[in-house]
């Protein structure tokens, strides 16, 4: 679904992503890890051109979305991507943050007043549909300014999902989080994986990453300098730098 | 100076069947007219150059629209206003040959130039904005242009509010200077009283107490806004 190919990054002189070339298939739940400053984050962003790539490319379903020409924002509809900091829209309650990009998309193809009322009404029912599997359709018209953190990453996730991605991206979901939260985010996020959504997730939870991931990458100075199951990367790690760093997250 | 007289011959002319339809109607109405309207241009071309400013410039057509907004933000910032006036009104538009009429140049002027300075309290309205709103937008698939424009500049505007206020007032006290193209403002005809009367002290204590009932309106007007923008900030 998602061919990476010689992905390279630079900053200046600084090479954060050296030549990775690798390939995401559907269904499988990618879960990157590794010691910080290693690329993992550059990584993921690089996914979806949220940072552009220095070289390489990156072939989502057969488009070169490193290409100028192609249309960067249509690809992106159908790859959610999750931030660390939630980046809730602030100015927009709950429900317009579920619904916006979906309404803005979807009309722009739909003529005639009542098909787009029509429209309009079924997407704020799917909102409303999904704010409820997350309990929280009593704070559709509330700003993002009075959730809490782990209740605001879940209406980001559910921004995400809104849009019908083919994948999600998700950029270290629990960080910014107080530990007590954590446990409701990561709770979603293996919902979705048993629905068979296709993931890339950067995180630091070990525990989590070895029950929800299918391939584990162990990223350290640019490049996946290991991969495998869970079980081969966290039980019979080979690189010495992968022990050293379970060592000492473990 | 004998207050009591100066009232009587102010009031005789300015009072019942005197100026004040002239003076309410025509002088406040124009210098609202110039101030608002003259805000609201400032806003759009602000917005606009402000936009251009903190777009990314790998493209060749952004780095063309930044060094126009230079050149014109220097313009505007560095020639007062009256210089602008006399500029538009006797030399640029009878050059080419168009006449829109003393009110309009002044509305048009005023626009341009608080353009030029809406566009930077806007661009730090915009740069006060955290960048992970353009990130989020453009995550969800949204462009550039209508990211900024549901997302960031709405949050841009909640954040410079104050700042804009005295934006507009500073328009509002600005406009006394249109006298100089022939517009009839609130300045003039007052003036315009003191003239016929010889007797000044009246007519422009009366025009002081106006602007300054204009401006506590205004400044109270901004609050509201700012009070009902601040409803996505409060914990309710």
């Amino acid at each position: 679904m998602i061919d990476v190919i010689d992905l390279t990054k630079k900053y200046g002189n600084l090479t954060v992503l050296d030549g990775i070339t690798e390939t995401i298939r559907e269904g499988e739940r990618i879960v990157v890890i590794g010691p910080s400053g290693s690329g993992k984050s550059t990584f993921l962003r690089c996914l979806n051109c949220m940072e552009d790539p220095t070289s390489g490319s990156i072939m989502f379903e057969g488009a070169d979305l490193t290409d100028m020409k192609v249309d960067i924002n249509y690809h992106r509809q159908r790859m959610g991507m999750v931030f660390q900091q939630f980046n809730l829209f602030n100015n927009k309650t709950v429900l317009q943050n579920i619904t916006l990009a979906p309404l803005h998309v979807g009309l722009k193809k739909i003529k005639g007043k009542e098909a787009r009322a029509k429209f309009r009404a079924e997407v704020e029912a799917n909102a409303h549909r999904l704010l409820q599997r997350i309990g929280l359709d009593d704070w559709a018209d509330k700003y993002p300014s009075t959730l809490s953190g782990g209740q605001k990453q879940r209406v980001a996730i559910i921004r995400a999902l809104a849009m019908n991605p083919k994948v999600i991206l998700f950029d270290e979901p629990t960080s910014a989080l107080d530990p007590e939260m954590v446990g409701e985010v990561l709770d979603l996020i293996k919902q979705l994986a048993d629905e068979g959504m296709t993931m890339v997730i950067v995180t630091h939870e070990m525990g989590f990453a070895r029950e929800v991931g299918t391939r584990v990458f162990f990223m350290d100075q640019g490049h996946i300098m290991e991969q495998g199951t869970p079980e081969e990367v966290f039980d019979h790690p080979q690189a010495p730098r992968l022990k050293e760093f379970l060592s000492k997250v473990i | 100076m004998n207050i009591v007289k100066s009232w009587s011959v102010f009031w005789e002319k300015f009072g019942p069947g005197g100026a004040w339809q002239r003076v309410l109607g025509e002088g406040l109405v124009n210098t609202l007219i110039i101030a608002f309207v003259g805000l609201l241009i400032g806003i759009v071309i602000g917005t606009l150059i402000a936009t251009v400013k903190v777009m990314p410039k790998y493209k060749f057509l952004p780095r063309i629209l930044d060094k126009i907004c230079t050149v014109y933000v220097g313009f505007f910032r560095g020639t007062p206003i009256v210089v602008q006036l006399l500029l538009a009104y006797y030399v640029l538009f009878p050059l080419i040959g168009i006449n829109i009429g003393s009110l309009n140049t002044c509305i048009l002027v005023f626009g341009l130039n608080s353009g030029a300075y809406v566009s930077e309290i806007m661009r730090g309205g915009i740069l006060s904005v955290d960048s992970g709103q353009m990130e989020a937008g453009r995550a969800v698939g949204l462009s550039y242009a209508t990211t900024m424009l549901k997302i960031v500049v709405p949050q841009a505007v909640k954040n410079i509010l104050p700042t804009l206020g005295n934006e507009l007032i500073a328009l509002v006290k600005d406009t006394s200077v249109v006298s100089f193209v022939a517009a009839v403002d609130l300045y003039k005809t007052f003036n315009e009283i003191g003239n016929r009367t010889y007797e000044y002290l009246m007519p422009y204590l009366a025009m002081a107490l106006i602007y300054i009932v204009m401006v506590a309106l205004i400044s109270l007007g901004i609050k509201l806004m700012e009070r009902s923008l601040r409803k996505s900030d409060r914990r309710n």
